[in-house]
């Protein structure tokens, strides 16, 4: 007979305030195998812990049951707690005592009656608990990086600090990222490239630091600590070691324009083309949809003129296929399309700009060398209407949340319009102002008071596209009025959106993401960087809408993570696996076809002496534990640990009695 | 008195029994006739165990996983999903009430939802029972 | 022949008599016949639904009725008939408990198997259109209005704030339509039409002012009341310009050769006879 101890905890009043504890431990006391019951305030804090091992002790118990608040809260708790009064973590069950009654029954005699059910239930499975042992696995102590931002130029850096291996990798041709396309940052105005380019350098010129750019990751195999990730080096066309990144062929070709993805299609680049001038590495591609060679077979004119013989066309795509220990995901963000804005034109009027389009004009390395100028003919325009929250806080446009960084960086683009042209008017419609960073409020004043920006709150409806001028028509709700502005041009704070493709990565790597598409962290508050899928870990944009400094501070602690993890000699996997048990198996490949993982081998197999069979053997460390291959199993003979077919029917049998 | 019915609920731990956790988190009062089981996933669901639960005496059922495609093991519950399809025909030729054997999915954000899917169990399980 | 439940409506016999003189001008041409529904009633505008949800839904049920009775599809060029034709469908359609209460009144059920089309719809979507003349260097700026556009499950267009299908109408007659005209959906002022008038002139001023900067030649419109503000109102809104307001069927008939007269363009208060002749239209 087993010996189980039942401990009930009131979590203060939470759930002694609805249930009545001791009618529970009465109760509990005759179940079956039940030696002790006992009752306690809180059970998870220090007292209540050693009340657990000394009972234990004292009781000789060998299996244990808590009833209290949800597994997924205190479960790991407990587990430790009953391993350190020499117990076997994997012989306790919790009885979900808060979440499932009494934070939500409110009536007390049936609250209790179901609590009794719960511990019941919990001490039928704890009967056919086994000792489970852990299970160890060796890590690769590297680390990849998807996404060249601001965040995955930050991890990487700060991985190689803790004297781990990383590969960074970037899909475009260069790192860098959003923030190289930023003229200043706010509040404290210093220069985007100033700050970023040197971090450039540093990823490029760290010997730890392999950097693959223009590559994306196209496969990921394996688990935490042993992942196989097959990457495709996209052929650029230009040899890394041969080219010298004098520029030349980027001069000399004359293919027709495409818009510069880089200065956010208010300019035009070449077929062949670095981003920008200070990209890392300097080393041009060629884009082969619009290069006339590829198109016509005539041209090489890159080819010609290159004095280092670096243009090479019958470049290939190549896979290439390497471990990693841990993975950080920081793919960063796209902006929203405001072309579903009827109001404000459909994305059709030229004057109606993104306040990326802005960034790029006043960046004195854009295309209009730092000035100001309306796309339609050029003139400095000398009003502007900024329109905040352009595809943010929008149900009718499926985008409900706060792009965070909208509000501020308006200010600073209004800011930066008024300096540039002292008699210009800038004006914002807002609907809230959120400021909520150091130093961001007084920014904001110091926005409004001293640069004279005008702050109307209110939305635009439309905007009418005259002759010469634009007219926005809104309202100011603090007046209460209409206002019809004539202005040059609007500049609209599109919000922030997911990458197009993050969904495809996160089916890759199985994590998850939200309705918004975003990444989802492990839990909101207390593990913000790692992902469901152990090993995986997540910095910057991809996760949700923030600015530089929480990006950076972000990549440092995903940085840490992935350190923690690298440093260990070995790694303990969760021993809830499948097990088969051959001399039942048939060897009907079931769950070999329908495991997820690839968990699962066929193997020939001594079942009994003399007698060699093919059957299925689970691969411990690649196995997650979900059971398909269990409920697919015809003759039973494959079962998950920890939740065995005999706990599951033992638990129907007791809720069915009821 | 007439005893009250009794359903029995598996959760996948991942998406729903998150989220019903969540319900308790938001404070949102639901009948007490459902006790929950936690499973690891949907594709955990031998249609065994769910016989086994009627022929136990059960009044009913609630199955709940994860939103489709957004399975924790990545495809556990499109397993379910088909078991839950050829179960249910099987289930109606026994002649067991469709209303007292259901599935559904939650996400681990929906606690209202929860709260939602099990009034609606309830409600529909002791629609079956009065007929009875 | 496609054959279609024919709503007219309380304008297209008196203050629209033109607009229903060369829809049913022009219908013939294109090869669609239109079967005036018998003993049709008001559709409810401008009233009805803001007085009793029933009776906004009952009005348009009568006529919706007969038109499923005979397994048609109903039409009506009045924007405003179109309107409530179709929101009255919608909700019916929608709402169960208003689909029995409205049958009890009407005295039969509405089914809601009829498709409800703006005449444009049903000429866009069956019409043989073969313009005999070209409407050649004709400048015409497209002219919505509120109740083809909103709210926007009435509106045929994916564009609500910019729609384009009498634009396109235009090309397809050879005719140069204003495009991105931000105020092709703009309010003409008409619920204070005989309340507030000066409202009415701002509103509807703007409008003119707008197409006019723009090089319109004319405005096409597909509505009794825009109509009504926009021309007859001209001359009080004190403009120091005028323009000819048309009606989309007109514009058509033009292109299928009829003449002036034949199209009722004498009724207008803004002429549109020196511009015609001028495009050499006449």
């Amino acid at each position: 007979m087993s010996k189980t101890g039942v401990f009930i905890c009131h979590c203060g009043s939470n759930i002694a305030g609805v249930v009545a504890v001791e009618k529970v431990v009465e109760s509990a006391k005759t179940l079956p195998g039940v030696k002790v019951a006992m009752d306690y305030k809180y059970m998870c804090s220090d007292p209540g812990q050693n009340l657990i091992i000394n009972t234990i002790k004292e009781q000789a118990l060998d299996r244990v049951v808590v009833g209290s608040c949800s597994p997924r809260m205190h479960e790991n708790t407990f587990r430790m707690t009953i391993e350190r009064a020499g117990l076997n973590p994997y012989r306790l069950e919790i009885a979900n005592l808060r979440e499932h009654v009494s934070w939500v029954h409110s009536e007390k005699a049936s609250a209790t009656d179901k609590a009794i059910k719960l511990v019941e239930l919990a001490v039928a499975k704890v009967r056919r608990n086994e000792p489970l042992q852990k299970i160890y696995a060796e890590i690769e102590k590297r680390a990849l990086v998807i996404g060249g931002g601001i965040a995955g130029i930050q991890a990487a850096l700060d991985i190689a600090a803790n004297g781990y291996k990383v590969t960074l990798v970037e899909r475009e041709p260069s790192i860098g990222g959003r923030m190289s396309q930023l003229d200043k940052t706010f509040p404290t105005m210093d220069c985007s490239a100033c700050i970023l380019t040197p971090k450039m350098v540093a990823v490029a010129q760290n010997k730890d630091i392999t950097l693959l750019t223009y590559a994306e990751v196209e496969q990921v195999h394996g688990y935490v600590g042993n992942f196989e990730v097959n990457i495709n080096k996209k052929a650029r066309f230009v040899s890394m070691t041969k080219c010298i990144g004098c520029g030349v062929c980027t001069e000399k070709c004359p293919s027709k324009k495409r818009l510069s993805e880089f200065n956010a299609n208010i300019a035009t680049r070449k077929a062949i083309y670095t981003p920008f001038p200070q990209a890392v590495p300097n080393i041009p591609v060629i884009d082969k949809d619009s290069c006339m060679y590829f198109a016509t077979g005539k041209c090489k004119v890159c080819e010609k003129v290159c004095p280092a013989g670096a243009v090479d066309y019958t470049q290939e795509d190549e896979i290439i296929t390497e471990k990693f220990g841990a993975i950080v995901v920081a793919t960063g963000y796209d902006l929203y399309d405001h072309s579903s804005y009827g109001e404000y034109g459909y994305g059709e009027i030229p004057d109606v700009i993104t306040g990326l389009q802005l960034e790029r004009m006043i960046n004195s390395g854009g295309p209009t060398g730092g000035h100001i100028k309306r796309p339609s003919d050029g003139k400095e325009p000398e009003t502007v209407v900024f329109i905040q929250c352009v595809g943010s806080r929008d149900d009718a446009k499926g985008k409900p949340y706060c792009s965070r960084v909208c509000c501020m960086y308006t200010a600073k683009q209004a800011l930066l319009l008024r300096e540039h042209y002292p008699n210009s008017k800038a004006i914002v419609f807002y609907m809230d102002i959120r400021a909520a960073g150091k130093g961001y409020e007084e920014f904001i004043q110091r926005v409004q008071t001293e640069y004279g920006v005008l702050y109307l709150r209110g939305r635009v409806s439309r905007i009418y596209e005259k002759k010469d001028h634009l007219l926005v028509k809104g309202v100011d709700t603090l007046s209460g009025n209409q206002v019809e502005i004539k202005a040059d041009m609007v500049v609209l704070a599109t919000g922030l959106k997911p990458k197009k493709e993050a969904q495809n990565l996160a089916q890759l790597l199985h994590i998850g993401y939200d309705q918004n598409g975003f990444y989802t962290e492990l839990h909101p508050k207390l593990a913000p960087v790692e992902t469901q899928i152990a090993g995986v870990y997540l910095a910057g944009c991809c996760q949700s809408p923030k600015d530089i400094p929480d990006t950076v501070a972000q990549s440092s602690a995903t940085a840490a993570k992935v350190g923690a993890l690298l440093s260990k000699e070995r790694l303990e996997i969760e021993p809830m696996i499948s097990e088969v048990n051959p001399l039942l198996c048939s060897g009907c490949r079931m769950c070999y076809n329908a495991c997820p993982y690839g968990a699962i081998e066929m193997e020939d197999t001594e079942i009994r002496r003399g007698e060699i069979r093919c059957v299925a053997k689970v691969l411990v460390s690649v196995c997650k534990g979900c059971g398909v291959c269990v409920a697919g199993c015809y003759c039973k003979a494959i079962d998950l640990k920890g939740w065995t077919d005999r706990q599951l029917m033992e638990q129907i049998k007791v809720i069915s009695y009821c | 008195m007439e005893k009250d019915i009794n359903i029995i609920g598996f959760l996948c731990n991942w998406c729903s029994y998150a989220g019903a956790d969540l319900t308790g988190l938001n404070r949102i009062i639901y009948p007490t006739n459902i006790k929950i089981v936690r499973i690891p996933c949907t594709g955990r669901m031998d249609p065994v165990l769910i016989m086994e639960a009627f022929h136990n005496g059960a009044d009913g059922v609630l199955v709940s996983g994860c939103h489709p495609g957004d399975c924790h093991y990545t495809e556990g519950n499109y397993y379910w999903r088909r078991r839950h399809a050829v179960l249910k025909r099987l289930l109606e030729f026994l002649g067991i009430d469709e209303r007292r054997f259901q599935a559904t999915w939650v996400s681990a954000s929906e606690g209202k939802r929860f709260a939602e899917v099990v009034k609606k169990v309830v409600d529909d399980v002791r629609s079956w029972k009065k007929n009875e | 022949m496609y054959k279609v439940a024919y709503f007219p409506g309380c304008s297209l016999d008196s203050t629209a008599k033109e607009y229903g003189i060369s829809t049913r001008l022009i219908c013939k041409d294109l090869g669609i016949e239109l079967l005036e529904i018998h003993a049709w009633i008001c559709c409810g505008a401008t009233t009805a639904h803001i007085t009793s949800e029933l009776m906004a839904a009952a009005l348009p049920a009568m006529s919706l009725l007969q038109a499923e009775k005979r397994n048609l599809p109903i039409c009506s060029p009045c924007s405003a008939c179109f309107s409530r034709l179709k929101l009255a469908d919608i909700d019916l359609k929608k709402n169960v408990q208003l689909r029995m209460d409205v049958a009890e009144v009407i005295g039969g059920e509405y089914k809601g198997t009829t498709e409800v089309l703006h005449l444009w719809q049903v000429i866009q979507k069956y019409g043989n259109l073969k313009p005999k003349k070209e409407l050649k260097g004709l400048k015409v700026a497209s002219y919505y209005g509120c109740l083809l556009t909103r709210p926007p499950e009435v509106c045929p267009d994916e564009r609500i704030e910019d729609p384009q299908f009498l634009d396109n109408l235009v090309t397809s007659l050879g005719g140069e339509p204003v495009l991105r005209w931000n105020y092709k959906t703009q309010c003409c002022g008409a619920a204070f039409s005989l309340t507030k008038t000066d409202i009415v002139h701002r509103l509807s001023g703007e409008i003119l002012k707008d197409a006019r900067e723009r090089d319109a030649d004319c405005i096409i419109v597909a509505c009794p009341l825009c109509h009504s503000n926009l021309d007859a109102r001209q001359a009080e809104i004190k403009l120091n310009f005028s323009i000819p307001i048309l009606y989309f069927t007109q514009l058509i008939g033009l292109a299928l050769g009829y003449g002036y007269a034949e199209l009722g363009l004498r009724k207008h208060f803004v002429q549109a006879r020196g511009l015609l002749s001028l495009k050499g239209l006449l």
